[in-house]
């Protein structure tokens, strides 16, 4: 088995958003987007898949040192070109073909008239723990 | 929890599997009863510390029985349609003499489980867990923990993996190659979280040896255990991982590496060579040198050759590389990766080593940084980004 995260963004260039934006939905629009979210999710619980999943709010801060008993130097909110992380799904499948067919559903929300998003997700694979035999 | 004495849960443990035997033997319809027996062993983790049982295995037996009646009554209820099967039960002698009360039926109900939980239709990831909880006695939360993923998401996988096992019965002589590959992969994986996998993989491969008259058993036993030898000196104290060739040998278990090569010979005696047999060997060969320089590459290389004829996979064909670059020198080795995939898992890897060996560190650098983005795992990145630096800095391996 092999863990993937799959990243859902709530702004991503450009040439990256091509369906209408949720904020000019109707409401049972929204609904049915996020039934088809938690379904999915129950799905993945089901069939034994399902590792975790969480949204993040928009509102972030870019925090770094600001050096030895100094406050640390804080940089945001965000601009509005930078890309945003909405949440994530974490999964543990068979292989890449499984995750891949997953994401892939998941993109496939409905949005605007109920049509499919294909918004882009980004799928990443975590990197294991070290396996037991070293030749 | 029994946390306390590690060796009277594992104790517990190993009497699962014929507790789930003897209610079978009873009509109990495999799932029903492998829930059932789980629920007691829960039952015994959480009471036994404080008030153990004189007849541990009379009592799981019991408690088990009860729970498998609590589970049929309470479906019985919802369906109504299965009142036969129920009636069939109740009526079953409780404290008669069993099926499975007796040693050599007990060892017999044990291999069907094995070969049951590790059936060639479930997919491997559910015959792991199947296994560990059927066979290995582990409760879904261990088994959750060990594989990081939440105790309902493996509840549900064991409960998918035993629907698709559903109504088969257990087919004798069954796969023992897929009994194999479900253990070796427990013990490749294992190794993260309290419950330690490659302890009971270990455990579960010794007792399928006592029930089995396989070579190949007793290879993946001996390949386990060689392995596990070497696991004290396989990460020094600041968790970083060390190569083989720089480990240190005095910290490998002897005393394993002795049994290892024990089973090993007599296994070999048999003359029926297979893979698990030939990995270990190699295994061997490395645990014998007592310093690096002392390995047999030659003969490494040539157990190599063996695999290849029992198992010819690109994977196989890289490890070779390594041992034919010591062997023969890094031009044979590099000779021999031509016509594998760059997609490889350690292609990389292997081609900076003997790209390092041959002399050119620039190459070698830039090809350990390459490997390290393409690392399966967090402790094999790092090591290969030290790999990276040390050669651009030019220093010899430790």
């Amino acid at each position: 088995m092999a863990k993937y995260l799959m990243l859902k963004h709530y702004r991503m260039p450009e040439q990256y958003m091509d369906y209408t934006p949720m904020d000019q939905w109707t409401p049972e629009e929204v609904d049915a987007h996020i039934a088809y979210m938690n379904a999915f999710a129950d799905r993945l619980k089901d069939s034994g898949e399902f590792v975790d999943s969480q949204a993040l709010q928009p509102d972030g801060t870019f925090v770094r040192s600001g050096g030895a008993g100094r406050p640390p130097v804080t940089d945001g909110p965000f601009p509005e070109t930078k890309d945003l992380i909405a949440g994530w799904m974490v999964i543990d499948v068979e292989n890449y073909d499984r995750a891949l067919e997953l994401a892939a559903e998941l993109s496939a929300a409905p949005g605007k008239d109920g049509e499919p998003i294909n918004e882009w997700l980004e799928l990443r694979p975590f990197l294991d723990h070290a396996p037991c035999v070293d030749e | 929890m029994i946390d306390a004495d590690p060796l009277a849960e594992v104790e517990l443990r190993e009497l699962v599997p014929a507790v789930i035997g003897v209610l079978v033997g009873r009509g109990a319809d495999f799932a029903t009863a492998e829930d059932a027996v789980q629920d007691a062993l829960i039952e015994a983790l959480r009471t036994w510390p404080e008030d153990p049982p004189r007849d541990r295995r009379g009592w799981l037996v019991t408690v088990a029985w009860r729970k498998f009646l609590d589970i049929i009554r309470a479906e019985d209820s919802r369906t109504r349609r299965e009142e036969r099967v129920v009636a069939a039960a109740l009526a079953a002698p409780v404290t008669s003499a069993e099926p499975g009360a007796h040693g050599a039926r007990n060892a017999d109900d044990t291999l069907d489980l094995y070969f049951l939980c590790a059936h060639p239709r479930l997919r491997p990831a559910s015959a792991v867990a199947l296994t560990l909880r059927a066979v290995g006695g582990l409760t879904t939360k261990q088994i959750a923990e060990a594989y990081m993923v939440p105790e309902a998401t493996m509840a549900q996988r064991i409960s998918r993996a035993k629907a698709t096992i559903a109504g088969r019965r257990l087919d004798r002589p069954g796969d023992l190659s897929s009994v194999l590959t479900t253990l070796y992969l427990v013990f490749n994986e294992g190794h993260s979280g309290e419950t330690d996998l490659v302890a009971e993989a270990i455990r579960l491969t010794r007792r399928l040896g006592t029930m089995t008259d396989s070579a190949e058993v007793d290879g993946l036993l001996a390949l386990m255990l060689l392995h596990h030898a070497r696991r004290a000196a396989r990460f020094d104290s600041a968790g970083r991982l060390i190569a083989l060739a720089d480990q240190d040998r005095k910290v490998w278990d002897r005393r394993l590496i002795g049994e290892g090569i024990g089973i090993l010979q007599a296994a070999l005696a048999r003359d029926h060579l297979g893979e698990y047999q030939a990995q270990a060997a190699i295994a061997a060969l490395h645990a014998d040198a007592q310093h690096v320089d002392d390995t047999d590459w030659v003969q490494i290389a040539q157990w190599y050759d063996e695999l290849l004829r029992l198992r010819d996979t690109p994977i196989v064909r890289l490890n070779r590389a390594v041992a034919v670059g010591e062997a023969d020198g890094p031009a044979a080795g590099l000779a021999e990766l031509r016509g594998l995939d760059e997609d490889l898992p350690r292609y990389f890897a292997v081609e900076a080593h003997l790209r390092e060996r041959s002399g050119d560190l620039e190459t070698a650098a830039r090809l350990y940084a390459r490997a390290a983005e393409r690392a399966a795992s967090l402790a094999e990145r790092d090591h290969l980004n030290r790999q990276a630096a040390r050669t651009r800095s030019g220093r010899e391996p430790r």
